[in-house]
């Protein structure tokens, strides 16, 4: 191992370690962050990175491979088919008329139409490695505006496909001359050879998917030597990744595609797992090498013509999207996160403009030029959602809160504050509400704050770890918080907030699950409610009713067997931390359900239960 | 020096004036426990163990209940049928609870003249009582008669304050101990025993 590879690796980690929590403090999120850590550390501020920041770009690109083959590992076939109307109206729209209205403004500056159809091409394209993060972040995958985020992306992301295979019928000579990179199998095929090349590798992939991955995978597995599994899985990302760009095709792809097929097998939520962590950090590295990309030379030498490129750009993309979401019937909160969150020329379009400017359509200067319009475009974006966030929504779209009504908010009428709204919160708030106790409620989606304000309720919009918004929802006079947020993470970030900046707000938390619950108890919470416990248990009831048993004995069993489970959560919570570490994280589910099962065996007291009978022993 | 236990059954506390003021603040006297059934057991699923170490830790113990319907509420008879187990509290090898004291507070709408043989009532107070009665004789405990405050509906403010005052010299006397039980037992309410013993 060369020094100079631990030197790279210390400025990298570095970097995501110092700017991150920074970005993150101030509200910025993950991506910002890094990407401005890259324009830091890059060669035009700091220089800890030189001109070697392409090839760490190269494999750092790795990251957007491996986020393609989770984002395949989860669309099941199943969840495709239900989007299908969204993806497919959406994304077509959406594509066909930014490509349409940025090959006729660049045909009207003066481009080949050849060129002007393939930077719109590219252009269409939007980050989906910054979109997703970022949505997930701030929990708004399931909103309108992430269902519809993720339906477009989708649809650009397996439109790659095609156009890479299209773009060699656009190339002007057909016999072009390989740039000096890489041979692959493809250099010097005719156009159509290429493109017939192309489906047959996509091809390629789903079969060996089906008939050689599932397999292989069985049989590792079998071994159960957890890093042997994870090495199997790299293997498969890997090996997808190079088999494709020997046909010279993005290796991005070729991972969606088998993420895609192996959606349906067995493995999908350990392979999800495994490739999880790697996918994270060089996601991260990705970010971080398109802010050190940026050659800030190129703009000072042509400050007019790249701020016009991606003005226009963003301009374009924006108008379509806020056109598409608008015939979707977004409204305007949910159009708006939609609109700026797509508004970037995506990591594709690096993938594309390397291919066209090697089919030669575009000259080399102009490739450097659209390469740096997109990196700025994907820097500027997280700073539009902020401005969206923060300055534009709050004025024109669903207020943070009711301007005239916060004055209103007398000290101590509202004593609970629900934070996340959805169908666990929502029965809180009711069953509150037909108490006569009216409750605040934060909650980040701007359809559901819209509803409810009709409804007259007193809502807070917005992210409910933000400090500012927690505090003007009275976060510092209320007695109790309800955390319900419906994601682990950041109700996890809500709690340790509330903690840390008003530790006399009593707090009463949702846990989706037990290993959930004992996170919470870690934390020193002690109101945590599991969601499915009171449920399953009230499911259990009835059974034994309807074998026969008496309802009272039935009813008495199963408050016996809550109070029984909440103790035993106490105390194998505390032994949690025994065990080794184990081979899947599904097998620690198990293993987990084991353990109840032994420990139900040894004290549950409902087998003894002789109330009002203990003289028929005799 | 005896240490008290108050098993309180109100369903509706929140809704008893009476019974508020009877019980302000005799949590705060030493060597009273107050425990609260309804709060406590909201689903009636009453912690057999919980309560017999109660039991074990105290010398008096006072059934403290409104009268309903010549009765208990429910849960006081929940807590009877299932903390008072034969072997533990009662049977021949039963005497957890042997020589104890106990008795009955309770709050009445009627008036205590109602409660006699041509009444309204039919029955004296005490008649109504025997189950108790004899659930303390069968677990081998010491019956005393009850402390009733009648019409409470028609009780002044004044009144009040005098048998919540009552209500707790009693409670500071079963504490110090050294109770004359003989003469107790001549009458029919510790109410009557209280102003003669004060003097």
């Amino acid at each position: 191992m060369s020094s100079a590879f631990l030197q790279d690796a210390l400025i990298y980690l570095a970097c995501a370690v110092v700017f991150v929590p920074i970005a993150k403090k101030l509200g910025m999120g993950s991506v910002l962050g890094y990407l401005l850590g890259g324009i830091i550390i890059g060669p035009f501020f700091l220089g800890f990175i030189g001109a070697e920041g392409k090839d760490i770009m190269h494999f750092a690109e790795f990251g957007v491979v491996m986020m393609l083959f989770l984002i395949g590992l989860e669309l099941e076939p199943a969840t495709f088919w239900r989007m299908r109307k969204l993806i497919l109206g959406m994304g077509f729209m959406q594509l066909g008329a930014t490509t349409l209205l940025c090959f006729a403004a660049l045909f009207w500056v003066g481009f080949t139409w050849q060129a002007a159809l393939a930077c719109g091409l590219a252009f269409s394209m939007s980050s989906t490695a910054i979109v997703m993060q970022t949505l997930r972040e701030k929990g708004l995958t399931k909103t309108e505006s992430g269902r519809s985020s993720f339906a477009v992306l989708i649809f650009q992301d397996i439109s790659v496909i095609p156009i890479l295979a299209l773009l060699p019928l656009l190339a002007a000579s057909t016999t072009q001359a390989p740039s000096g990179g890489h041979a692959t199998l493809m250099t010097g095929l005719p156009g159509w050879a290429q493109t017939l090349t192309l489906l047959i590798a996509a091809n390629a992939v789903v079969l060996i998917g089906r008939f050689v991955f599932v397999p292989f995978l069985r049989f590792i597995a079998r071994i159960r030597l957890r890093e042997l599994f994870t090495a199997a899985a790299l293997l498969i990302v890997i090996g997808t990744a190079y088999l494709m760009m020997l046909v010279g095709l993005s290796p991005a792809l070729g991972a969606f595609l088998a993420g895609l097929v192996l959606a349906t097998s067995e493995f999908r939520h350990e392979l999800e797992s495994d490739i999880e962590p790697f996918k994270g950090i060089l996601l991260g590295l990705f970010f971080i090498a398109v802010g050190a990309s940026i050659n800030f030379k190129l703009i000072i030498g042509n400050p007019v013509q790249i701020m016009a490129l991606v003005c226009g750009v963003i301009a374009i993309k924006s108008l379509v999207l806020y056109a598409t979401g608008k015939l979707s019937r977004l409204s305007f909160d949910q159009n708006m996160i939609f609109t700026l969150g797509l508004g970037q020329v995506g990591e594709f379009a690096f993938v594309l403009f390397a291919f066209i400017a090697q089919l030669q359509i575009l000259s080399a200067p102009w490739t450097d030029m659209m390469m740096g319009a997109t990196a700025i475009s994907m820097t500027i974006t997280p700073l539009l959602l902020l401005i969206n966030e923060r300055l534009i929504l709050p004025r024109f779209g669903t207020k943070e809160a009711l301007g005239e009504k916060e004055a209103d908010v007398i000290e101590g009428e509202h004593p609970v504050i629900i934070a996340g709204f959805g169908h666990f919160g929502s029965t809180v708030g009711r069953f509150l509400r037909a108490n006569g106790i009216s409750a605040t409620i934060l909650d980040n989606d701007s359809d559901r704050v819209e509803i409810l304000r009709k409804m007259g309720f007193t809502v807070f919009y917005g992210d409910a770890t933000r400090l500012d918004i927690l505090k003007s929802a009275g976060a510092d006079r209320a007695k109790i918080l309800i955390a319900a947020i419906d994601s682990p993470e950041i109700n996890f970030g809500l709690v340790e907030r509330i903690k840390k900046e008003f530790p006399d707000l009593r707090l009463m938390v949702r846990a989706k699950s037990r290993l959930d619950a004992y996170d919470l108890l870690d934390m020193g919470i002690e109101d945590i409610y599991r969601e499915s416990l009171d449920t399953s248990v009230r499911l259990g009831v009835d059974v034994l009713m309807k074998l026969g048993f008496r309802k009272y004995s039935a009813t008495r069993a199963g408050q016996n067997f809550i109070k029984y489970d909440e103790a035993a959560l106490r105390t194998l919570a505390a032994h949690r931390h025994d065990q080794e570490a184990y081979l899947f994280n599904t097998r620690e589910q198990i293993a987990l359900q084991e353990q109840l099962l032994a420990n139900d065996r040894e004290v549950f007291p409902n087998v003894h239960d002789d109330a009002w009978d203990k003289r028929a022993e005799d | 020096m005896n240490k008290v236990l108050i098993l309180f059954a109100h369903p509706r506390f929140e809704k008893s004036k009476t019974n508020r003021a009877l019980l302000a603040g005799v949590d705060k006297i030493e060597g009273v426990t107050l425990n609260d059934l309804y709060e406590q057991y909201p689903d009636f699923n009453i912690d057999v163990e919980r309560e017999k170490n109660l039991l074990l830790a105290h010398e008096v113990i006072i059934w403290h209940h409104p009268l309903y319907m010549y009765s208990a509420p429910a849960v006081l008879k929940q807590w009877m049928d299932l903390v008072l187990e034969y072997g533990w509290a009662h049977g021949s090898e039963g005497n957890a609870l042997k020589d104890k004291m106990v008795f009955n507070v309770l709050t009445a709408g009627g008036a205590r003249e109602s409660y006699a043989i041509n009444q309204h009532n039919r029955f004296t107070l005490r008649e109504f009582l025997v189950p108790f009665e004899q659930t303390a004789t069968l677990c081998k405990m010491i019956y005393l008669p009850p402390f009733a405050v009648h019409g409470t509906h028609l009780l002044s403010d004044q009144q009040l304050a005098e048998q919540a005052r009552l209500y707790r010299n009693l409670l500071g006397r079963l504490v110090a101990g050294g109770l004359p039980l003989g003469s107790i037992c001549m009458y029919d309410y510790l109410n009557d025993w209280l102003p003669a013993g004060e003097g």
